[in-house]
């Protein structure tokens, strides 16, 4: 048998399932690596004598589990990356983990994020940024990037995190890993602290193609505690097809050469060239209205956001600060202490936008936006079965490039926020190593595959297929590969 | 573009109180990012229905039947300050 280590999830699963690996050694195995985090990717880990009813569960099959620390845990603290939850302890238990723990996946931790999900650098945590384990000097993307960096540097067999404009896919492609987006509706958002609730959805970061499969099994479903769940129809199997004869990907003709770097277009490129050795047809479409994307994407999630947040007042759990003063010094000391800077901009950016006088311009004209980006997503798959682009523009950039520029780091969503107006899936793969535009050693590079809404089972096929006959087989230094 | 007035309005709409730094980065910074998002302010999208939603889900009903809540001293047990079994907050008025 392999290491216990090198492993994927779904190995680990079968051995276990066949008897030939013991649940007990292998998450022994796994809580011994977690707890050599060097990267900043945990913000809590299960260890024994911490009082927890999350970690009660543990059966002969499916892998130890990474919890983004957006996911409420009963009795385990959950914190958002935000000071303003500090200390919080939910009384309640979020709808995907209650499904890992009834599926026999102990939690190994809670991992780092952007304070609320708002960042795609990690560099927003209230808790410090996370390291990417392929450069420290690096950011894993965001925001997501706690669950991205320990499945990557070796800390957790598999994880779960949130994407709203792109904060699985990205991190997933800065740390060289798979990540996928569901269809919006597919996982219950129950129990999910709320960033931007029409857009919010649940998804695996993994090793592999068929661990998210395996994964979006588990954790796919309608919840009566979420009325915007649909669930899969048919459930996920996992992935076995061998080529890609017969599919049509569409690359949007208006993806120009400006929006990326070149070391991401040759890798590009050269997984275009694969999909085609592998049968697959490649073909243009037309996405007019996606470079609109960051512009609806700024105003309807902060909007959305600016509502789900105004909970957090000091009243029913949380920090308090200023409770000498009034009722209104109090919600306001207490928010101003509690809440990062980019947060705030968030707060401020969507409050404008819905207040009097400019609802129309802004969050009226977004939703129309939205409207027509959904609309060029089908009229596209009346040609292709799937669209394909760079997830991200570079390869990870580095600590503290980006902070003082909000505009320069949203960009970061530009290939992955349209996916997420329109609700529709979309997966990053590791497609190859590209150094830096502004030179270095070689870093990760993602591809991104985006289907029909509720298309899962096609898309996860196909990439396994690409996955396969790329054999992205790197690894961060130290790690084997 | 963005005044400092309007920054400071709409921090006290969303219950922020902002420091003069703050208030001087945010007027820069929104101003920036709403240069960006304003492209959008010039397409036509008449008549262009607004998607609020991509879901197509209508009147999600469960059976309207009694069942147990979160127990009182449970909702309370993360609240900065409990008392008598209410959450307490400061007055609402100015002393």
């Amino acid at each position: 048998m392999k290491d216990l280590l090198q492993m994927t999830a779904l190995e680990a699963h079968e051995a276990m399932v066949a008897g030939d690996l013991a649940a007990s050694e292998y998450t022994a195995a796994w809580k011994e690596a977690a707890a050599g985090d060097e990267l900043n990717a945990y913000l809590w880990r299960n260890e024994d004598g911490e009082d927890s009813k999350a970690i009660a569960v543990e059966r002969d099959c499916v892998a130890p589990i990474a919890v983004k620390d957006i996911f409420t845990t009963e009795g385990v603290p959950t914190t958002a990356g935000s000071r303003i939850l500090e200390g919080y302890r939910p009384p309640y238990t979020s709808t995907a983990v209650r499904k890992l723990l009834e599926a026999g996946a102990p939690i190994l931790g809670k991992t780092n994020m952007d304070e609320f999900a708002m960042g795609s650098s990690n560099e927003n945590s209230a808790y410090g940024p996370v390291l990417n384990p392929w450069d420290r000097g690096r950011v894993p993307g965001g925001s997501s990037g706690g669950s991205a960096a320990v499945v990557a540097g070796g800390l957790a067999p598999w994880a779960i995190g949130t994407d709203t404009g792109g904060s699985i896919r990205q991190p997933a492609a800065f740390c060289g890993i798979v990540g996928l987006k569901p269809t919006y509706g597919a996982i219950s958002r129950y129990g999910m602290i709320a960033f931007a609730s029409s857009l919010d959805q649940c998804g695996p970061l993994t090793r592999t193609v068929s661990d998210a499969a395996l994964l979006l099994g588990i954790l796919q479903g309608k919840d009566p505690c979420d009325s915007t769940s649909v669930g899969l129809e048919g459930g996920v199997s996992l992935p076995d097809r061998e080529d890609l004869s017969g599919l049509r990907f569409g690359v949007p003709a208006e993806l120009g050469h400006d929006e990326y770097d070149s070391g991401v277009r040759t890798v590009f490129e050269q997984t275009l060239r694969k999909i085609e050795e592998l049968g697959g047809e490649i073909a243009e479409v037309s996405l007019p209205s996606s470079e609109h994307g960051i512009s609806a994407y700024y105003v309807i999630a902060p909007a959305e956001a600016s509502s789900n947040l105004a909970r957090y007042d000091g009243v029913r759990y949380g920090m308090r600060a200023g409770g000498d003063g009034d009722l209104v010094q109090m919600y306001e000391t207490t928010r101003s202490e509690g809440f990062g800077p980019e947060v705030k901009r968030r707060i401020m950016l969507g409050t404008y936008a819905l207040s009097s006088g400019y609802y129309e311009a802004y969050y009226g004209q977004a939703q129309k936006v939205r409207t027509r980006i959904a609309e060029d997503f089908s009229g596209a798959f009346a040609d292709v079965d799937f669209v394909v682009t760079p997830t991200a523009p570079s390869v990870a950039f580095g600590l503290g490039e980006k902070t003082d520029d909000p505009l320069a780091m949203y960009m970061n969503d530009f290939f992955t926020v349209p996916m997420s107006l329109a609700g529709i899936p979309a997966i990053s793969i590791p497609a190859g190593l590209a150094e830096p535009d502004d030179g270095g050693p070689q870093l990760p590079v993602g591809f991104q595959i985006a289907a029909p809404a509720f298309g899962e089972q096609k898309l996860l096929d196909a990439a396994y297929a690409l996955e396969q006959g790329i054999g992205f087989d790197a690894r961060p230094e130290g790690l084997g590969g | 573009m963005i005044e400092r007035d309007q920054v400071l309005h709409v921090a006290r709409l969303a219950r922020l109180s902002l420091s003069e730094e703050e208030v001087e980065t945010m007027v820069g910074e929104l101003s920036g990012i709403l240069e960006h998002v304003d492209r959008i302010g010039n397409l036509d999208l008449e008549g262009v229905e607004p998607t609020s939603h991509v879901v197509a889900l209508e009147n999600v009903l469960r059976p309207d039947e009694p069942r147990p809540s979160l127990p009182s001293d449970v909702a309370l047990a993360s609240a900065p300050e409990p008392q008598d079994g209410a959450f307490r907050v400061p007055s609402p008025q100015a002393e």
